[in-house]
């Protein structure tokens, strides 16, 4: 039973979904505290021409992913107050992005494979490559964020008093939001376009239910994003069914857990 | 070009398009008057694992995506008041019925074109059996529609006062999630669970930019929707390219090009047009 992991190509999937259950679960904590999760859910479709773009071009898919995300991020970070009727707004958008990933995998020739790999999630196929680049990302951006952990921590919670005290919150913002858009991109190999919320909004929302601290949140979201990663794709490689689906039943079942227990108390 | 309108799966799809464009513009009016565009969206992707798994029964996916998508549309509408906005439940459940799609996927279907098809639509393949149902369903949504047309209006945009009038305001919520959970398998068919914003939210958006007087608005959206569906099948029959492609890009630019072109021109009719229940 254990000895699949001594198989190189699982060892590359726990290291490349480690790298990613941090950071996903650090920037999901943010993005919940800071009402965001729909920008989270955008950026992964647009994320999903950029991917179908990189691999018409040629080039591997998290490039493409990294750029169009990056870009909307941005767009989002400076357009979010402008925006009126958001959700129609957005949608509209997204609905144009996922138009063009469609075309962009109808040119190239490899077509569906490619587009359900984009949209479900690959990880047991990742290459060493992606794996380093995923780990580079992933540890710069958690470096920075750490960096960056204390303003940003107050303009989420006070925007207002942020501001006043000379914190530069609309900047924050918009860097926050090109966080989100590497870790959308390099999650986007595990779960898939479809399936972001639930290593991004996923752990952090269920460990902000166990406890209050913002650390102690983080942590267990952290631990509890690993756990699924980790758990979903040894289940998936003894039973050779899809990763994303044991991935997200465990992030659905354990928020449904902890919310009914809050219902019952 | 003009001999393949003559083959039967062409004709099949304009009829099965034509119908569900005008459906998906009238039921997509009220959508964005009662701000359930996220609703909206989770019903589009439970239709998925419809989809998806009524290959284990053997039915064809349409009837699957029926089931599914009326059968969440009427828990949304009994238990959920609030449906609105961005929810982390509804994000939740949406990613779970997203990760069940992908488990019947692999279960009892090889190919991931099949896959493609569900998410980005298939309306050249469009069987007569399906057009049957969706003529049906479409027209049956229709009739209902139109006997609680007034009340769902008065409903839609003052609840609280349509409610002192003794309008069933929890039941005409309720009747229309089904009406949408029925116009949402329809419209999977012609675009796809992912594009299913094309025809049902983005007429009725640009036409609600342009108008604020409910009949000509629908009127308006239906002949926006037929214009998106039948513009993009022609553009994608002649350039040989997805057909969803044409029309959720022929949609979402007259949606984007509208707001500062109208915006441009008549600056005061584009105050904010907030009402009771509407999402600012």
């Amino acid at each position: 039973m254990f000895e699949i992991l001594q198989y190189s190509f699982i060892q590359n999937a726990f290291i490349a979904s480690f790298f990613v259950a941090i950071i996903a679960a650090v920037v999901g904590y943010f993005l919940l505290v800071r009402g965001l999760t729909f920008a989270g859910h955008a950026l992964s479709h647009v994320g999903f021409a950029g991917a179908a773009g990189a691999v018409l071009l040629g080039v591997d898919p998290i490039f493409g992913l990294l750029a169009f995300t990056i870009i909307s991020g941005i767009g989002i970070g400076m357009l979010a107050r402008v925006l009126k009727e958001r959700d129609v707004t957005i949608g509209i958008f997204l609905t144009l992005a996922l138009a063009f990933g469609i075309l962009f995998l109808f040119l190239y020739q490899g077509y569906a494979e490619q587009a359900y790999s984009i949209l479900f999630g690959t990880i047991l196929g990742i290459s060493t490559f992606n794996v380093f680049v995923t780990a580079i990302f992933s540890s710069i951006s958690l470096l920075i964020l750490l960096f960056l952990f204390r303003p940003l921590l107050f303009s989420s919670f006070d925007p207002e008093v942020a501001q006043a005290r000379g914190v530069p919150v609309k900047l924050l913002g918009v860097v926050f939001l090109i966080f989100v858009a590497i870790t959308v991109s390099i999650s986007v190999q595990v779960v898939g376009v479809l399936l972001i919320f639930t290593l991004l909004v996923g752990p952090a929302a269920t460990a902000m239910r166990v406890v209050k601290n913002p650390y102690l949140t983080i942590g267990l979201a952290i631990c509890l994003g690993i756990a699924y990663s980790w758990i979903g794709i040894f289940i998936a490689a003894q039973t050779n069914l899809p990763v994303s689906f044991f991935i997200a039943s465990l992030s659905f079942g354990a928020y449904l857990v902890v919310r009914l227990k809050e219902v019952i108390s | 070009m003009l001999a393949l309108l003559n083959q039967q799966f062409i004709q099949y799809a304009f009829l099965a398009g034509t119908l569900i464009s005008i459906i998906c513009a009238i039921v997509g009016y009220f959508v964005v008057l009662r701000s359930q565009a996220f609703a909206a969206e989770s019903l589009s992707c439970v239709g998925f694992t419809g989809a998806t798994g009524a290959a284990i029964f053997g039915a064809s996916s349409l009837v699957g995506t029926f089931f599914f998508t009326i059968l969440i549309a009427f828990g949304f509408g009994t238990f959920g008041k609030r449906i609105k906005g961005r929810d982390i439940e509804i994000g939740m459940v949406l990613s779970f019925a997203l990760g069940l799609g992908v488990l019947f996927l692999k279960l009892y279907t090889s190919n991931a074109t099949e896959a493609v098809g569900i998410l980005f639509g298939s309306i050249l393949s469009v069987t007569a059996s399906d057009l049957y149902l969706s003529l049906g369903t479409g027209t049956l949504a229709l009739i209902i529609l139109a006997v609680i047309f007034r009340p769902l209006l008065f409903a839609s945009i003052d609840p609280e006062v349509a409610e002192a009038r003794g309008v069933p305001v929890v039941l005409l919520g309720l009747i229309f999630m089904v009406l949408l959970g029925i116009t949402i398998a329809e419209a999977i068919l012609v675009v796809g669970v992912l594009l299913v914003f094309a025809l049902l939210i983005a007429p009725a958006a640009t036409a609600q930019h342009i108008t604020n007087r409910p009949g000509v608005s629908i009127f308006l959206s239906i002949a926006l929707g037929l214009l998106f569906t039948w513009g993009g099948m022609l553009l994608g029959l002649f350039f040989h390219t997805p057909v969803s492609f044409f029309i959720a890009a022929l949609a979402a630019i007259t949606y984007l090009a509208i707001i500062p072109l109208y915006h441009l021109i008549s600056p005061h009719f584009y105050v904010s047009k907030a009402h009771h229940g509407r999402e600012v």
